[in-house]
């Protein structure tokens, strides 16, 4: 099956090179999503790590990289509380989204969720959480979101 | 000073607000007339060579391959015309890449215009069209739209500045103040503290006031090489520095998320070409998408040092009359905000300032100014440095 029909079918799959390597492709860190697992790439000629996966290393420009996992807590940096969000998001207004900086380092935008909104503090200890279900249209991926420990 | 890179001899702005029915080729043609109406020795079929048109989104009217357009529609087929996307810097960006064909000299004479057609749209529409210009897997897929953005920014700024809602309030008070003194704004009705602060939230701490308006709007400079500019007018504004930087579309994957570094690289790039000083500078237009944006241009753009940007509007310093008056015009608050528009309009403010023509809103006896324009979350960044020329 190919990948593309796999997850049309609404299967975990991930896009390799030939040798069968998990490329550092954003379908592939949203495919480890859908399994529950937060992860970015560690560049193999300087070490960085990083998230979202990038083709080419944002600090030394190489293309070589690995997967690293992430143990997925992180240091609220800002938030806002969105009002009127873009069509698709209505019906879950207000809601909560921030940046996290992961203990591992890199940055990510997130919603924030099982809190209440007067407790969001700048610093506040955060943890991934998942919704694997996967839409039936482009671009079929997970969404990770962030929650209080 | 310098030698100039190009010069503008004349400017045109359309009504900017609910343009009701007129749709962007005929916001376009409103501008461009005018442009050209105001400088009677230009014969533009004769004298225009190219145009240079921003406009951001196909998504508003279903209509893409608009260079030609627009083009077609001022009547100057077949004319060269470049269109350039920017977000919200989409016609700063048609601006920097006239100067370019000016300086080389491959051009002496073009138009470079920006438009935009939005208000028939409805806001949660505009806003998920706007939302294009950000990061889509790791922006808007997690629901995150401008406004959210700049919500994220303001938090970080208060949080680190002890920045105040009163103070980014004070920022939209004052550009409807200057907005009422501007026959082309959306909005010319002064608002209070009290109207912005009382106003429904949009992305806390961000309220609707805090925002600039969806509008429909279009605007149109003639850009000459500065050798023959008095051919067309005895008054161009000659533009003497530009620069021009990129940051990410994520803000998640910058260092500081309470300034703009696009804004303060092509600022430097802006100043050391122009070897003119923040503090030269009398009547600036900057890109005040929410409050919070202007309040980081008076930081970035070096009016005022990083985190005194509250108190700099607090002091009044930057109204009409006061130290360095910022957006005249109404800003993108006031006068509004059609996007591809916004980066012309602002050099057209500045050319009207400069040639004694604001009016009501009248600097006196300004020389020197800039425009500061930003895309997305500021991840596209020009600035602009102007003279008198006559």
């Amino acid at each position: 099956m190919s990948n593309t029909q796999a997850r049309q079918e609404g299967k975990i799959s991930f896009v390799t090179d030939e040798t069968g390597t998990v490329l550092p492709t954003i379908q592939n860190f949203y495919s480890y999503c859908s399994e529950r697992k937060l992860m970015g790439t560690k560049c193999a000629k300087c070490g960085a790590i990083m998230c979202p996966p990038r083709a080419i290393c944002r600090k030394c420009l190489s293309d070589k990289f690995g997967w690293v996992e992430f143990k997925g807590r992180g240091k609220l940096l800002t938030y806002t509380i969105i009002h009127f969000p873009p069509t698709q998001f209505q019906a879950l207004a207000p809601y909560a989204v921030g940046i996290v900086k992961l203990e591992e380092g890199p940055q990510l935008s997130t919603m924030i969720k099982n809190v209440k909104v007067e407790e969001i503090r700048i610093g506040m200890p955060l943890q991934v959480d998942y919704e694997t279900a996967i839409p039936k249209e482009w671009p079929r991926w997970a969404r990770y979101f962030f929650k209080p420990e | 000073m310098p030698s100039p890179i190009a010069s503008i001899v004349s400017a045109g702005i359309s009504k900017f607000g609910v343009r009701d029915g007129i749709y962007s080729r005929e916001l376009f043609a409103e501008a461009e007339k005018e442009a050209v109406d105001n400088s009677p020795n230009l014969d533009p079929r004769k004298d225009v060579q190219a145009l240079f048109l921003g406009m951001m989104s196909e998504s508003y009217e279903h209509q893409a391959h608009v260079a030609p357009l627009m083009l077609d529609w001022v009547g100057l087929l077949p004319k060269p015309a470049f269109r350039t996307e920017g977000a919200c810097a989409s016609s700063s960006v048609a601006l920097r890449a006239a100067l370019f064909s000016i300086a080389s000299g491959i051009y002496n004479v073009v138009l470079v215009g920006g438009v935009e057609k939005m208000t028939h749209v409805s806001t949660t529409g505009v806003t998920e069209i706007l939302a294009m210009a950000s990061d889509f897997p790791f922006e808007q897929w997690h629901g995150i739209s401008f406004t959210g953005i700049f919500g994220m920014m303001a938090v970080d700024h208060m949080h680190r500045y002890g920045t105040t809602e009163e103070q980014l309030a004070k920022v939209a008070v004052k550009n409807h103040e200057h907005g009422a003194l501007n026959e082309k704004a959306h909005f010319q009705k002064r608002i209070t503290v009290n109207d912005v602060l009382s106003s429904q939230p949009v992305a806390w701490p961000l309220k609707l006031f805090d925002c600039c308006p969806r509008s429909d709007g279009a605007s149109c400079i003639i850009l000459t090489s500065p050798k023959i500019a008095k051919k067309f007018t005895d008054t161009p504004v000659n533009i003497i520095g530009s620069g021009h930087a990129q940051d990410t579309l994520s803000l998640s994957e910058r260092e500081n998320f309470s300034m703009m570094q696009v804004t303060r690289l092509a600022s430097h790039e802006a100043y050391s070409m122009s070897k003119v000083t923040p503090q030269q500078i009398d009547v600036a237009e900057v890109h005040d998408c929410f409050t919070i944006a202007e309040i980081m241009a008076y930081e970035d753009l070096g009016f005022c040092k990083p985190g005194e940007g509250g108190k700099l509007i607090d002091e009044g310093e930057t109204h009409i009359g006061a130290k360095i008056p910022v957006n005249t015009s109404g800003g993108l608050k006031a006068k509004g905000h059609p996007v591809g528009a916004t980066g012309v309009a602002q050099a057209c403010e500045i050319f009207l300032q400069l040639t004694n023509q604001a009016g009501k809103r009248q600097v006196t006896g300004a020389e020197i100014g800039l425009t500061q324009n930003v895309g997305g979350a500021a991840s596209t960044g020009l600035v602009h440095v102007y003279q008198r020329g006559d």
